[in-house]
């Protein structure tokens, strides 16, 4: 009697361990994205998740996808210009001056000094605007939202002097193949210089918030390293190339425009985590405002277009007063820029990395292909690794300081 | 028979009174303001203009009918009910919320003496601890119920929080309780009047500093507010345990969010901010009275005051995080802070 009684238990506790046994190690599969907080500009993780541990990560992007590079093969060499607003949509004139930039470099057009200061000013402009969003976004996503406000309001005090530049916020469409759109206006540097006070005592208050927040360090610390190997495997450029370690910038050492005239450091990080991102990107808005100062200081005079009535439009005076202008006029508006055939690649050093436009043309006057290198779609190749077996909760810094832009990654 | 009659209703129309009062005129009117007055402080850190639009004809009294606008708004939304199995629970997940929050006003002393306590329990601290820890489960079956995987993980995350704090924050207080040699609030408030040395008032705050910080923010953390959010985590789980509520629901999560706010205030009023004493004021003239419940509203708010401060400053913890901190950190500087007090008070008693 006793023996099957005992017996009866033992096999009973034996069940209840193996329908223990069972319940364990159930992974969770869940959809972040496309529309989730996290996930701005549109990118899906598909996540399996071992509690709040990310055990494997499906990323998908192309939710943003407007088929820009074929939409630039429809018009004339200046009309693709537009498109380029709305490809990092955070700064849009670095994309502006990277596109004339290779269309004068397939043609041979020596732009004035002038106009190449302009065109440093306002990348280094962008710069900041994009270097600010992409430091109070991350703010915002570990529940700083005063820090987030903070950076917000740096970025908007930049944004009327882009609108002041070029009469748009986010459509700036500045740069002209062969020069600018127009010259920079009166007391434009008193009001730059009164912006970027406000910028600079922002952020101050920004860094005393976050930098040596306990909180704020422990979420960026060591978590989504990137190691050097896989940096330059995966083909990552700016903030998330320098923050590894690797000394690489274009403005320095390859360097465009007139950047070799001017006075900065290239910013390094050691760690590769997001922590260094995000002091990286601190530094580089300071680097950007002492540029820009320098900008000022050193700007030449002269005008901002080539000379070359087939390179830039005449000036107005002439178009309505004389035959020759007239006609210039008349044909570099319908038929375009006459860019000699020819294939040209030309990279810019913008917000989050190298932003390069490789042309092909084939003498017509519009151009026959046009291929975008953006920086985050090679940086989005390494994100997997950065974020497989660390926490959920690391994702949300992770993503940020990659800083993706969807208009760019998908185009 | 008919003059226990009268006792007993007396004593039921005094509490009843004195519920309305306190907690319906009190609790209940601070938190409303408190809706409008967390998004007005907020903006003024954030150099924004804030809440400012509700208005009756031109009248808008710098968004102060936002407390009006908001619960009409929220009582005509559609009271959306996901796809779930359970929505009955889904349904009384606020409520489970909601009511323990106010319950545990009931013993709170406002003032001396038992006009100003609903219920003057020698219990006190461990019936708000009993009450008030039921709250728990208002998140976790909302969570559950909700059918959502971005809600189970917030639901998760909060029930392990907030039972992991939950002992932080009784060991905090054990020493206070040494020290006064009671758990009856109205009796440690009053003892809180006395003076140490002649001239430092006894509080709480000043005979035992760590456990008025570990208190704060335990508390914080058992309220679940920034930076003790990871239930919530907008960025992460969209809005965590209450992503699916949505019109008076959610209202009423919200609500009981503000609620607990204020107990916070109170309770760490009671034991660490004097209570209703005011140093070097005693007697029972009503003037003294009205100060001494005036006063105690003044450190509610104080502390309540305190708690938006650090929810507006601070990003958020990591929930792996929040766990180390409250076992590895705050537990510990409770045991030890409760050891240290120890052996102090027996010194005392000894010499």
């Amino acid at each position: 009697m006793t023996t099957t009684a005992s017996q009866k238990l033992t096999q009973l506790r034996s069940e209840l361990r193996t329908e223990e046994a069972e319940i364990v190690n159930d992974k969770m599969i869940i959809n972040m994205g496309p529309s989730h907080p996290a996930t701005h500009g549109t990118v899906k993780f598909l996540l399996t998740l071992d509690g709040e541990t990310v055990d494997d990560v499906d990323i998908t992007i192309g939710y943003l996808h407007r088929g820009f590079e074929k939409m630039a093969e429809a018009g004339t060499w200046q009309q693709v210009l537009p498109y380029t607003d709305r490809l990092n949509y955070v700064s849009p004139l670095i994309n502006n001056v990277g596109y004339v930039g290779v269309v004068e470099k397939l043609w041979g057009v020596e732009i004035t000094p002038r106009a190449k200061y302009i065109r440093m000013l306002i990348s280094e402009l962008s710069r900041l605007t994009d270097h600010l969003t992409s430091i109070a976004a991350g703010a915002l996503e570990l529940g700083g939202f005063t820090p987030f406000l903070y950076g917000v309001e740096a970025r908007e005090a930049l944004y009327p002097l882009v609108e002041e530049l070029t009469g748009a916020r986010l459509t700036t469409s500045y740069t002209r193949i062969g020069g600018l759109a127009k010259d920079i206006p009166e007391g434009y540097e008193a009001h730059m210089e009164k912006a970027l006070q406000h910028v600079e005592g922002l952020v101050v208050k920004v860094d005393k918030l976050l930098t040596k927040n306990r909180i704020f360090y422990d979420r960026m610390m060591h978590t989504g390293v990137v190691t050097q190997e896989d940096a330059i495997s995966t083909g990552c450029t700016g903030v998330m190339l320098r923050c590894t370690g690797v000394d690489w910038d274009l403005r320095k050492h390859q360097p465009y425009l007139a950047y070799n005239e001017l006075d900065f450091d290239v910013i390094v990080g050691s760690r590769g985590d997001n922590y260094d991102r995000y002091l990286c990107r601190m530094e580089e808005v300071g680097q950007s405002i002492k540029m820009i100062r320098q900008i000022f200081k050193q700007m030449p005079g002269g005008p901002i277009n080539v000379g070359d009535w087939r390179v830039c439009l005449p000036p107005k005076d002439a178009v309505y007063n004389s035959i020759e202008g007239m006609i210039a006029h008349f044909k570099l508006v319908t038929e375009g820029h006459q860019v000699p055939p020819g294939e040209a690649y030309f990279a810019v050093e913008g917000g989050n990395g190298e932003v390069g436009f490789h042309i092909v043309s084939q003498g017509n006057g519009r151009p026959y292909r046009v291929k975008v290198r953006p920086p985050c779609f090679y940086a989005m190749g390494a994100l997997k690794k950065m974020i497989v077996g660390h926490m959920l909760a690391d994702i949300i810094p992770t993503f940020d300081t990659l800083n993706m832009i969807g208009g760019e990654v998908d185009r | 028979m008919h003059l226990v009659d009268n006792v007993l209703l007396n004593l039921v129309l005094a509490t009843l009174i004195k519920f309305v009062g306190f907690v319906l005129v009190f609790v209940m009117g601070v938190a409303t303001v408190l809706t409008w007055a967390e998004r007005k402080y907020s903006a003024v850190l954030q150099n924004r203009v804030g809440p400012n639009r509700a208005n009756i004809g031109n009248v808008r009294a710098g968004g102060l009918l936002h407390m009006l606008a908001d619960p009409i708004k929220m009582l005509t939304k559609e009271d959306f009910i996901p796809n779930t199995p359970n929505p009955i629970l889904f349904r009384i997940a606020p409520l489970l919320a909601f009511v323990p929050a106010l319950l545990v006003f009931a013993v709170i002393p406002y003032g001396p003496g038992d006009n100003f306590q609903v219920s003057n329990t020698s219990l006190g601290i461990l019936f708000i601890f009993a009450i008030g820890s039921l709250n728990v489960y208002g998140s976790v079956i909302g969570a559950w119920a909700s059918n959502n995987k971005w809600s189970l993980i917030g639901g998760l995350r909060i029930s392990a929080q907030m039972i992991s704090y939950e002992v932080a924050i009784g060991l905090s207080l054990c020493g206070i309780f040494m020290i006064y040699g009671s758990v009856d609030l109205q009796d440690i408030a009053r003892q809180q009047g006395s003076l140490i040395l002649g001239f430092i008032p006894a509080w709480g705050i000043v005979l035992q500093p760590v456990a008025f910080i570990l208190y704060m923010a335990c508390a914080i953390a058992e309220n679940k507010r920034a930076p003790f959010d990871v239930g919530e985590a907008e960025a992460e789980l969209t809005a965590g345990w209450w992503t699916e509520y949505s019109a008076m629901g959610f209202a009423v999560f919200a609500l009981s969010e503000f609620i607990e706010i204020i107990l916070i205030g109170c309770v760490g009023t009671t034991l660490f901010l004097g209570g209703w004493t005011i140093p070097f004021l005693h007697g029972d003239a009503w003037w003294i009275v009205v100060l001494e419940v005036g006063g105690f509203l003044l450190k509610t708010l104080f502390l309540i005051w305190l708690q938006m401060t650090i929810r507006w400053t601070l990003p958020r913890f990591r929930y792996d995080q929040i766990m180390r901190l409250g076992w590895r950190i705050m537990l510990p500087i409770a045991l030890l802070n409760l050891v240290v007090t120890g052996i102090v008070l027996t010194f005392i008693e000894r010499a």
